[in-house]
């Protein structure tokens, strides 16, 4: 085992390198940037990473089968659009959990049909993913601006918003502690002394998150993923039903897109064919900038969570100091080519 | 020795198109013995042990097990026999660690879903402390960081964790250094000596005669002679792989 130090160390440097990281990124926003450690930035992050992070929660189940899903994008959008459609449907006068329900309902039912198809057809007929997925990106978004027309469908129902700007407590001085509404009574003026506690889309995350950790970490399935991605010809000969495991994937990578999805209506109170376009390489990129191998059998959801959070902190940092948000672009790029370069590290010293 | 054979084959033929592989081949192995199974490239011994794992059934001829005849038309059906193939590509999961990769595809579940991590790890420990199989320091490292023999010693691991009855290894020393071929050998002679029977596939007579109770030759598709290891030398097996009589003279035997 002494020879395999340095493979040892390195394997725990790649393991560890994105927290060290996202680490560094904090302190240094926080000594320069002025506002970002406050309470009230933080948890803007964290509301504004939930999307993103979603939406590459299935991406890295998809990943660490050595598969990869470029469709969630626009997935994400067809699904807004669809959800944006059954609310605004619904008769005047519908009370607002069963408006979002159907929001819900509707925008996954529809985002897991492009996820089914990808899977059938990376499945049964063997094309790889790339190019599959590369189809139904353009299908998706095709089917979601002749959906929506082509503009962005507003969402205009009253209290909406609130759940996808909403926070899970509020607190005020003089009153306390209230729960998902401002303390009765402050008004005006007075609202913006009112501390937000735990926005409902950071809410939602962390719920998501810790799930799909779950599965990824404790279930059959999520162990079967790492088999499939690490020695696919293993899987098959041990019993695991490939196929259908491979079809959940992509549906599981479109569902937590649709989720994504139907979050950016309530908190953008429309949808949009195209909201979703610029997360699909964020997402990925999280997901490898977490640690994921695109040759597959690598990869956790606490890694993509980090990498998610380094994207975010990074872009809420740049604006803070007041950088021209075009290097956001280059940041993040010098960042995914970074933890490239850590993962061959590992590989070569580990053969 | 007169016991009954836990496998017995009479008569078994396959072809692949025009390629007659096996030609009435008989074969037997037999509980607490090591039966090596011996002959050329392209002799058939691969296709003899495909056909007993249901890979490519038998186009004729009779498959006893424990003394019933039975049909194997797919390795599940082998699996359920108490058969178990460790393949010369050995198929483990290089990600995952050693008792994943022993329970793939078989996982114990605890609960509702919850993969039974602790269950597994215990089984896993225990099925190599029965193969005294030592050399792993830890079976939750991933397959990836173990040697070449440690590898094969898992794939057989879990080849006998399920009740298997026969155990058939394809090369299992073919890639292996002088140390690992030991460990697998030893590993290999310990397996019959627990009661199981194995079909030991290799081209090396020096580890054949290390461990095997007796000898089947495969000679372009038929079987010319089955020795008693003990009774025989090196030189009267090669003369059988090489030279040994056919019944059936190649050109004589009906193809397709
Ligand atoms: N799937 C197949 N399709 C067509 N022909 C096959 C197939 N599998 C085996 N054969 C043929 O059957 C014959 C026996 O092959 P087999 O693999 O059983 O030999 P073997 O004794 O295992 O040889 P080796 O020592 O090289 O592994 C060969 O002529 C081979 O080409
Ligand atoms: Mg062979």
């Amino acid at each position: 085992m002494s020879g395999n130090n340095p493979a040892h160390l390195m394997r725990t440097l790649s393991r560890i390198w994105a927290w060290l990281f996202l680490l560094a990124l904090v302190i240094f926003f926080s000594l320069t940037g002025e506002g970002f450690f406050s309470l009230f930035n933080l948890q803007a992050i964290g509301a504004n990473v939930a999307i993103l992070l979603i939406m590459a929660l299935g991406q890295t189940f998809v990943i660490i089968s050595a598969g990869i899903d470029l469709s969630t994008g626009f997935v994400m959008g067809l699904a807004s659009v669809a959800g944006a459609m059954a609310m605004t449907a619904l008769p005047p006068g519908t009370p607002l959990p069963l408006i979002a329900l159907t929001g819900l309902a509707v925008g996954l039912g529809v985002g897991l049909i492009p996820g089914l198809v990808n899977g059938l057809i990376i499945a049964k007929l063997k094309v790889p993913a790339f190019i599959v997925t590369l189809g139904m990106f353009g299908i998706a978004r095709g089917a979601g601006f002749l959906l929506s027309g082509g503009m962005p469908l507003p969402v205009s129902i009253q209290g909406l918003g609130r759940i996808g700007n909403g926070y899970l407590f509020y607190y005020y001085p003089s009153q306390g502690l209230s729960f998902l509404n401002p303390p009765a009574g402050v008004t005006g003026v007075e609202l913006r002394q009112v501390t937000g506690i735990l926005p409902h889309p950071l809410t939602f995350a962390v719920i998501l998150v810790l799930a799909a950790h779950w599965l990824l970490k404790h279930s059959r399935f999520g162990l079967h993923t790492y088999a499939i991605g690490g020695n696919q010809e293993a899987a098959i000969r041990a019993g695991i039903p490939v196929d259908r495991r491979t079809v959940a994937l992509y549906m599981l990578s479109a569902g937590t897109a649709a989720l994504a999805g139907v979050l950016y209506n309530m908190r953008f109170t429309n949808g949009a064919a195209n909201s979703g376009e610029a997360l699909l390489l964020d997402s990925i990129a999280a997901v490898v900038i977490g640690g994921a191998s695109l040759f597959g059998g690598e990869g956790t959801i606490i890694g993509t969570v980090i990498g998610a959070l380094i994207i975010a902190v990074i872009q809420n940092g740049l604006v803070i100091l007041g950088i021209n948000p075009f290097w956001q672009f280059v940041a993040v790029g010098v960042v995914i080519i970074l933890a490239v370069l850590v993962d061959q590290a590992k590989e070569q010293v580990a053969s | 020795m007169a016991q009954e054979p836990l496998l017995q084959l009479k008569g078994v033929s396959k072809s692949f198109g025009a390629v007659q592989a096996l030609y009435r081949v008989d074969f037997a192995a037999y509980r607490g013995e090591v039966m090596a199974l011996v002959g050329d490239n392209g002799a058939g011994k691969s296709t003899l042990i495909k056909g007993v794992a249901g890979i490519y059934p038998f186009d004729e001829g009779e498959v006893y097990f424990d003394g019933q005849p039975v049909q194997i038309h797919n390795p599940r059906e082998a699996s359920a026999l108490g058969i178990e193939v460790v393949y010369q590509d050995l198929a483990l999961a290089d990600n995952l660690d050693v008792v994943a990769n022993m329970f793939l595809g078989r996982e114990m579940i605890q609960k509702p879903w919850r993969l039974d991590e602790a269950a597994m790890e215990r089984k896993a420990l225990e099925t190599l402390d029965s193969l005294a199989v030592t050399t792993i320091r830890s079976v939750r490292q991933p397959v990836a960081e173990l040697s070449g023999g440690q590898r094969q010693s898992i794939a057989v691991a879990k080849a006998v964790m399920w009740n298997s009855k026969l155990v058939i290894l394809d090369e299992p020393t073919a890639a292996l250094g002088v140390a690992q071929t030991r460990q697998v050998l030893d590993l290999v002679r310990r397996l019959a000596d627990n009661g199981l029977a194995v079909v030991l596939i290799s081209h090396n007579l020096h580890d054949i005669f290390e461990v095997a109770d007796r000898i089947t030759v495969l000679r372009l598709g038929q079987n010319v002679k089955e020795f008693i290891a003990a009774d025989t030398t090196h030189e009267e097996v090669v003369h059988a792989i090489t030279a040994g009589a056919l019944r059936h003279v190649p050109g004589m035997v009906k193809n397709g």
